[in-house]
Parts: structure tokens; sequence; C-alpha cells
């Protein structure tokens, strides 16, 4: 039997990028502040995302959707910092992808959040694949991880904004090599911001408020703009 | 192992665009994968048949053609391919590369149907 060809040029998550794309203008026009978070699973996300919220709280407001496979823990600990978190259970699936953002969303005012933060699945692969509609993505690496994961996981990486070296107060401990573990972030992601943060401590966290602040001034600023 | 993800949006989006053309037998699907994707071949090629049992496109192959990692070196102004997926510089000056060329591609190319 004969066979002819098609031509079709049709990306597969053509889908998730529209509806990313359709959340990152809606974050826009609402002026909140969106951040992603991915990293593996144990890496400190959630202790860092913790100190987070309860820093920026003091005078901002701060909500969290948090992605999980199956446990409601995570989001009952980051409630201690604000009520407004959410949990999306993903069953067996290995990442978050923008329609469970979407839903999580549903009744919220964005109007009233400034910043929101979204805690991806523990995993450094299937992640990278899916646009959330964030306006900066969080790659997190602990200090106790090694320093060679950015050579192991480039595509993440490179497809994250900034690089949190968590659990810094375990570097000396865990024999960590801080410059190795930069020349590798740089290698896979050339420019990339790097903060080293103690969660634990609360060292090296300022730095990451400063550039959240910096990030939402942006955000509104382009608010303002768009509605002259 | 988000494959089985990708390979479900795949042929969802196959599917529709059969529907679209009054109903297409498709034989193959062509796809284009980059090798930076974060999609690995063998694990969406296995997702892939089990994935098309009971739909439409049961019976029909995969045929993946891989899609090397080039950046735009912006000090030779020139398309470059890097030494390797971790090592994202320039072979030729060295230069870091900030912008991604081609290497990321998750599309679907072509169908192949019958006549």
């Amino acid at each position: 039997m004969s066979t002819r060809m098609v031509e079709v040029r049709a990306k597969v998550l053509k889908q998730n990028d529209l509806l990313a794309r359709a959340l990152r203008e809606r974050f826009r026009t609402e002026g909140t502040c969106v951040v992603g978070l991915v990293s593996s699973p144990g890496s400190g996300k959630t202790a860092f995302l913790e100190k987070l919220l309860a820093g920026l709280a003091r005078d901002s407001r701060v909500a969290a959707l948090v992605g999980d496979l199956a446990t409601e823990n995570d989001a009952a600990r980051l409630r201690r910092a604000t009520p407004n978190v959410r949990q999306i259970t993903t069953g067996t699936v290995c990442h978050l992808d923008a329609q469970m953002v979407e839903k999580a969303l549903e009744s919220w005012h964005l109007d009233r959040i400034d910043f929101l933060f979204i805690e991806n699945v523990g995993n450094l692969v299937c992640p990278s694949s899916y646009d959330l509609g964030e306006e900066l993505r969080f790659v997190l690496l602990s200090a106790t991880e090694g320093e060679d994961k950015p050579l192991k996981y480039p595509t993440i990486f490179n497809s994250s904004d900034v690089a949190i070296i968590t659990k810094m107060d375990l570097a000396e401990a865990a024999e960590f090599d801080l410059a190795a573990a930069r020349r590798n972030i740089e290698s896979v992601r050339p420019g990339m911001q790097v903060f080293e943060v103690s969660a634990k401590t609360g060292t090296g966290m300022q730095p990451v408020f400063d550039l959240l602040h910096a990030q939402l001034a942006r955000a509104r600023h382009s608010q303002v703009v768009a509605t002259l | 192992m988000h494959e089985l993800s990708i390979a479900i949006s795949m042929i969802d989006q196959i599917t529709e665009e059969s529907e679209s053309r009054g109903g297409l037998s498709v034989e193959a699907v062509h796809l284009k994968l980059g090798i930076f994707s974060g999609v690995d071949k063998e694990a969406l090629l296995f997702a892939y048949e089990l994935a098309c049992e009971g739909s439409p496109l049961a019976g029909s192959r995969l045929v993946i053609e891989s899609i090397p990692l080039v950046i735009y070196c912006d000090a030779c102004q020139k398309d470059r391919t890097p030494p390797s997926v971790y090592e994202l510089s320039c072979p030729e000056c060295g230069t870091p590369g900030q912008r991604i060329v081609t290497g990321r591609e998750i599309e679907v190319a072509s169908l192949e149907v019958l006549a």
C-alpha cells in the first residue's frame, strides 16, 4: 500500500505553551510577581520557600501553589507563614503543567497578591518541558547534593533564570566545592545569577528578597505603563 | 518519566489534526526531538506504543529525528555546535552561548498516511 506525507509542523506542547502565555499575561495585568521553583527531591525547596514566605509576608501579600505527588505535608508546613497556600496533588504525574496551575488559581484574586510562588514536584527532568507562565524560575541545588548536578541535568538549569544553592550551613561538612558548582552552573547556563543561602540560619536570604522586590517593582511599573 | 504525558499530548494533537483533514489513516508519525528538550528518545518510543493502544493511532510507528544543540555565538556572530550539552560555549572562540538556536524541539514534523 502506498503512503504519502502530510506536513504538520506542530509543537507537541502547544496547548501548554498557549495556556502558559495567557497566564503570564494575566499575572502581568494583575501586577503579581510569579516565581517557579524546581529542584530534586530533598533539596530544601519547602524550607527555602517557608523562609521566603515568612520574610516577604512582613510587608507584602504572598501566596503559594505547591505541587506534590501525594501528601499535603508541604502545604501544611507553608501555611505557618501564610494561609494562602494551595496544594496541587499530581498523583502519578511527575511535573506541574499550565492547566494545573490555572485550575489551582480558581477564585483567587491575583490583584490582591504581590508574590505568588509555584513549587514544582521534586524532579530535575520533567518540569523543564513545561512553561507555567512564571516570570522567573528558580532552580535549587543543595550543598549536600554535590556540585555536579548542573552537568547531569543541564536542561533544567538552562531553562531556569536563577540558581539558588541551598543548605550552605552544611557545605563544609559535605565537602561541597562551591567554586566548582558555580563553574558548572555557568557552563550549562552562561550568565546565570547564583545565590548561596541557608534557610536554616537565614544567611544569604536578603539578596534573594532584594531580587524579588526589584522584580515586583518592575512588574508594577510595566502594569502602570500598560494602563496608561 | 514525563514521556507518557508527552506521548498522550502528541496522540491528542495528531488525532485532532487527522479529524480536521477528514480522517487520516496514519502509518507513521515523524517527530523532531531536540537533544536539549529534556525528553528521552527511547522512553518516548516506549511510551508512544503504550499510549497508542486503543487510540486511532494504534499500530502506527513513531519515527524520531534527533535535533542537535546549536547555540548562537555573539562574538563570531554565527550558529555554533557546542562541545556538549553541558558546556554551552563556542567551540571556536570559547564565548559562552546565551541563545539556543535548536535543540529544544518537541515537534510533530509530518504524518505518513495511507494514500
